[in-house]
Order: structure tokens, then C-alpha cells, then sequence
């Protein structure tokens, strides 16, 4: 059982034009990654967001790069009134703590 | 064609770049210099409210050298997305700080794009059915009265820079919104470079040397283009383009890492192959073109939202913060009723749950916290006075028991309350189908003699 704060080689987040939050995963094992991206469903994701699934836009994976692209719903676009976090750029925090097993 | 070099001296035209790293890119010699000067991501303000993402002075700099460089190689200069939003005021303030730093050598022609859209021209595009619908998930949906007083850019394809380029042959391009990669991807059309290829390569060097490692939005990239494949390789020696870092950098800012849209197509990535050459250049090939059914352009609109106040305080008594939740909610209700009901106040608790608050709230109750407390009103007179109502109430807040009576909050400025002037929302975030590529663009050729001297030569 290994983090997957520990495990990513990268995990970052950004926005992808104002009412879209990215999330990149990039990892070096193959056999990890292969685990990673079965366990990262759209059901698995929105509840680790707290989220209908729905809001869950897409799940991507890159073969050539071990990366998993995720793409959220922002809660209030980027840069109006109430915004949080208005590049995204922190919000793939939420992931940092999930459990990979075999890892 | 034979080959072509394109140069990217960094991520936005005011970031700056190395000195020798401009030297490096002249010596190894250029045809193009392109550089990216916008983005959305900072907000609708800066759209909004016509000011500039990056301040004159850095702007200016940058412009210096790169004019200078261009000159010297006659190679054109092309500037996309001027001064951040690409709106009117952007294009026409970095034109005259392309007219300032330009004062050093002699006589220039500089193209102008224009990107605006008015109002009345979405209206038209609604009526005749030419808005294909919001362009992500979670863009707003029209509202007419928002629309009219709302500033509205068209993100522009290719083909009014290849009209300039063509037409005129500038020594200078400064065009309000466009897409990043068109502006890198025009002149390489010009050259005769596959739109695929040339896609792709924008794609990659509108950052800059974002796409280096070690990572930089400061630096640059040159491309080099011989047949059916780009070579990129950094213009400071100390930074290298991989496979991996060329690679990572299609993921960048992208929900689909595949496919890179401009309007009228998008350059399909999902085959493309890279190779490491040398120890600092990456080749990469097999982007493919393909049309789409619709020309359709992205339409970009800001409207005013209201008028913000904030305050900033800290605390630590741990009875105050275990019932904050209680008091903010007080201090909104006494907003509403006693300053405006359309008042919309946001609290972040900064040391709780400030940054991921959207999805969860924390349940820890931490020693210290930071408050950011915002207002936004119809009018700015609300706005401060919401603010000093929490203020007030949430420093002298009291419950049964409570032990701290001479005050619950911290504040690190006087004054504490901070108006900040106009705030503003995304009203236009549209697909649309204009009648012809080239609809949305508005251009002029400019000749400049002397600082002074600014002569209108054709337009269109």
C-alpha cells in the first residue's frame, strides 16, 4: 500500500480554460500505472471529490507518458467573485492521500 | 519548401528572457520570432476591464531586444493575444509600446489585428443561428442584458495573420486574441509547412521554454522545421528539450491531450512520434490535420459582476474558531439585512479549508487561521460597508462563556478593509460559425517613421 502522493512522479493540476480543472498523473512503473488507471473510475473520483459524477468530465490515460488526465467541473469559474483557486493549480491535493495497493 | 526556423523567446511577451539566450537564437538564425502574449486563465478582469496581464515596463523590455533581433535578422515579429485579453485597449497599448521600443531603429510597418466582436454582432450570430453552443462544460449560459455591456473577442484561427503576412509582409504583427498555436502555425503555413506539423509545433512553443528541462516561462525554444518533422531545441544552452519534457507539454493545460483545436480543425496528436537527436534537441513528427465539418471560432466575453471589498484577519482562540461556521453565517445574514440582499459574500478560511473547499470541508479544528473575507455588490458603497459589517461583528462577536471579550480577530493592516475596485464574470465562453475566417478580424497596416510618426497605410 503506497500514497499515491509518494508513488506520482508528477501530480499537478491547472485549468484548462476558466470552468475546467486538469489533473496529471504522471508515474514511472508500468504495472502501477496499469492499477492506477483501473481504480481511477469516474465513481472513484467523485467520491474522493465529493462530486456527482457528472461533474467528473473526462478520465484520460496517455500510454506513451504513464499519465492519467483527469478533468473537473470547477465549483465558480476562474477568476470571478469567490473563486478559491483561480490557475487550479492546487486542486489535485484531494489525490495525494489515495491508497494504491500492490504499489 | 526547404526548411524554416521559428523562435518562441518566451512563455508571455513581458516574462522575460536571458540575454545570451536571445544571442543564441540570433546567432543560430531565425526566420520567425513568435511570442505568445495572453491567456485566460488569470480571470475575466483583465477582459473586462481593458487593463493589461503583464505591467508596461516588462512588456516594454521585452519588446526592446526582440525588435532589435528582428530587425537585425529580418525576421518578421509576430505578438498574438497583445496584452493578455487581446481586447481593443490591450492591442492598442502594446502597439504603442512596440511604437516606444521600436524608436531605435528606423522605419518599421507594423500589422494590426483587431478581435472584437460587438455585442450586437453575437445578437446577429444568436438570431441567424450561428452560436453552436457553449464551448466547455459549465460555460454561462446568454444572458442578453449581461451581453450588451459585456467586452467580447473572437479567439481568431490562422487565417487573418496569413492575410497580414501575405498582403503585407510586416516587419512587426501585433494581433489581439488568437489562438496560441495560430500564431506560431500561420507563418509556418505561409512557408509551406503542413497545418498538422505546424499546429503542433505552436502547440509546443507557445510557452516557451516550458517545454525545456529544466522548465522555464522566462526562456525560450526554437524550431527547426525540415520536411515532415520539427526539431526543438532550447535557446539557452544550459536547458535541453526531451522526449519526455516536448511530451508532458502536449498534456499542458489541455483536457484532450490528443487533439489541439484552432479554428476550422484540429491537429490530431494521438500518432505523433518523438526522438531524442542530440543531447538537447527532440524531433517529433507525425501530427495530422483534420478539418472539421464547421468553421467555428471561440467567442471570449467578460462583463462587469459588481464592485469588491475585502479584509484580511487572523485568529487563534480555539473557542472562536470551533464556532466560526456559526458566525460567518450571522455576519452574511446581518449583510443581507442591514446593507443589501443582493450583497454575495465569500469566506475563505485560510488554515482550514481556504484551497479545497469546493470539494470537502475539513473537519480538524487548526490552531491558527487566516480569513479572506469578500464582498461583491451592485454598488461599491455596499461593498465597503459588508465588509465592515463582518468586520465589526466577527471581532466582537460573543457567546455564552466566552473568555476573549476585547476582540476575536487579528488584523495585519490598517486600514483593514481594502476596496478593491471592479470585479468581473465570464459572460460569452461560445462556439460560433462566423460567415467567412476571416469575419471576426478587423486589421490595419501601420508605418512608423519616427516615435511621432504613425501613418495609416491600408485596411480591411
Amino acid at each position: 500500500m503506497v500514497k499515491l502522493g509518494e508513488l506520482a512522479k508528477v501530480i499537478r493540476s491547472k485549468n484548462a480554460g476558466p470552468f475546467l480543472v486538469t489533473i496529471d498523473i504522471l508515474l514511472d512503473d508500468p504495472g502501477c500505472y496499469e492499477k492506477l488507471s483501473a481504480m481511477l473510475t469516474r465513481e472513484f473520483i467523485a467520491k474522493v471529490y465529493s462530486v456527482e459524477p457528472s461533474e467528473v468530465v473526462d478520465i484520460k490515460r496517455i500510454d506513451n507518458l504513464r499519465a492519467l488526465k483527469i478533468v473537473l467541473k470547477r465549483k465558480i469559474p476562474a477568476g470571478e467573485p469567490g473563486d478559491r483557486d483561480v490557475y487550479g493549480a492546487q486542486q489535485y491535493a484531494l489525490l495525494l492521500g489515495v491508497e494504491v495497493d500492490g504499489c | 519548401m526547404g526548411h524554416v526556423t521559428i523562435y518562441s523567446p518566451t512563455a508571455i511577451l513581458g516574462y522575460g528572457y536571458p540575454q545570451e539566450s536571445l544571442r543564441e537564437a540570433i546567432d543560430h538564425g531565425v526566420d520567425y520570432i513568435g511570442v505568445d502574449a495572453g491567456s485566460t486563465d488569470p480571470g475575466p478582469y483583465y477582459l473586462g476591464s481593458g487593463k493589461p496581464l503583464v505591467p508596461d515596463g516588462q512588456v516594454y523590455r521585452d519588446l526592446r531586444g526582440l525588435i532589435k533581433a528582428s530587425v537585425k535578422l529580418g525576421s518578421p515579429l509576430i505578438i498574438g493575444s497583445a496584452g493578455g485579453a487581446g481586447a481593443k485597449p490591450h492591442v492598442d497599448k502594446v502597439l504603442e509600446l512596440t511604437v516606444k521600443a521600436a524608436s531605435i531603429v528606423s522605419q518599421l510597418r507594423i500589422a494590426v489585428i483587431y478581435s472584437d466582436v460587438k455585442p450586437s454582432t453575437f445578437m446577429k450570430y444568436i438570431i441567424e443561428g450561428r452560436v453552436a453552443g457553449p464551448a466547455d462544460p459549465g460555460a454561462p449560459a446568454i444572458n442578453s442584458d449581461k451581453l450588451q455591456s459585456s467586452v467580447i473577442v473572437a479567439q481568431n484561427g490562422v487565417e487573418p495573420l496569413l492575410r497580414v503576412l501575405k498582403e503585407w509582409s510586416p516587419d512587426i504583427v501585433v494581433a489581439g486574441r488568437v489562438a496560441d498555436a495560430a500564431i506560431f502555425a500561420a507563418p509556418l503555413i505561409l512557408e509551406g509547412v503542413d497545418k498538422g506539423l505546424a499546429v503542433l509545433t505552436g502547440k509546443i512553443l507557445e510557452c516557451g521554454a516550458i517545454a525545456a528541462d529544466p522548465a522555464s516561462g522566462s526562456d525560450g525554444m526554437i524550431a527547426y522545421i525540415e520536411g515532415d518533422t520539427v526539431y526543438f531545441t532550447p535557446s539557452n544552452p544550459e536547458r535541453r528539450a526531451t522526449v519526455h519534457s516536448i511530451a508532458e507539454h502536449a498534456l499542458y493545460e489541455r483536457s484532450d491531450p490528443y487533439k489541439e483545436y484552432i479554428p476550422g480543425g484540429y491537429a490530431d496528436l494521438s500518432n505523433v512520434r518523438y526522438k531524442q537527436i542530440d543531447e538537447r534537441t527532440v524531433a517529433v513528427s507525425g501530427a495530422k490535420w483534420v478539418n472539421s465539418d464547421k468553421y467555428l471560432v471561440k467567442i471570449e466575453g467578460a462583463g462587469l459582476a459588481g464592485y469588491r471589498a475585502i479584509t484580511i484577519a487572523g485568529a487563534v482562540d480555539p473557542d472562536f474558531i470551533s464556532r466560526l461556521d456559526d458566525l460567518i453565517a450571522e455576519a452574511i445574514h446581518r449583510v443581507k439585512t442591514r446593507v443589501n440582499p443582493k450583497v454575495k459574500v465569500y469566506v475563505r478560511v485560510y488554515g482550514r479549508d481556504a484551497v479545497l473547499g469546493w470539494w470537502k470541508k475539513q473537519q480538524v479544528i487548526p490552531d491558527e487561521i487566516g480569513l479572506l473575507v469578500e464582498a461583491v455588490a451592485p454598488d461599491p458603497n455596499d461593498a465597503v460597508e459588508a465588509i465592515a459589517v463582518v468586520r465589526s461583528f466577527l471581532l466582537h462577536a460573543g457567546w455564552p462563556g466566552r473568555k476573549s471579550t476585547a476582540g476575536n480577530l487579528a488584523f495585519p493592516l490598517s486600514p483593514s478593509d481594502v476596496y478593491l475596485g471592479e470585479a468581473y464574470e465570464w459572460t460569452v465562453w461560445h462556439l460560433v460559425e462566423p460567415p467567412d475566417p476571416l469575419a471576426l478580424a478587423h486589421a490595419r497596416l501601420v508605418e512608423v517613421r519616427s516615435k511621432n510618426s504613425l501613418r495609416v497605410i491600408e485596411s480591411w
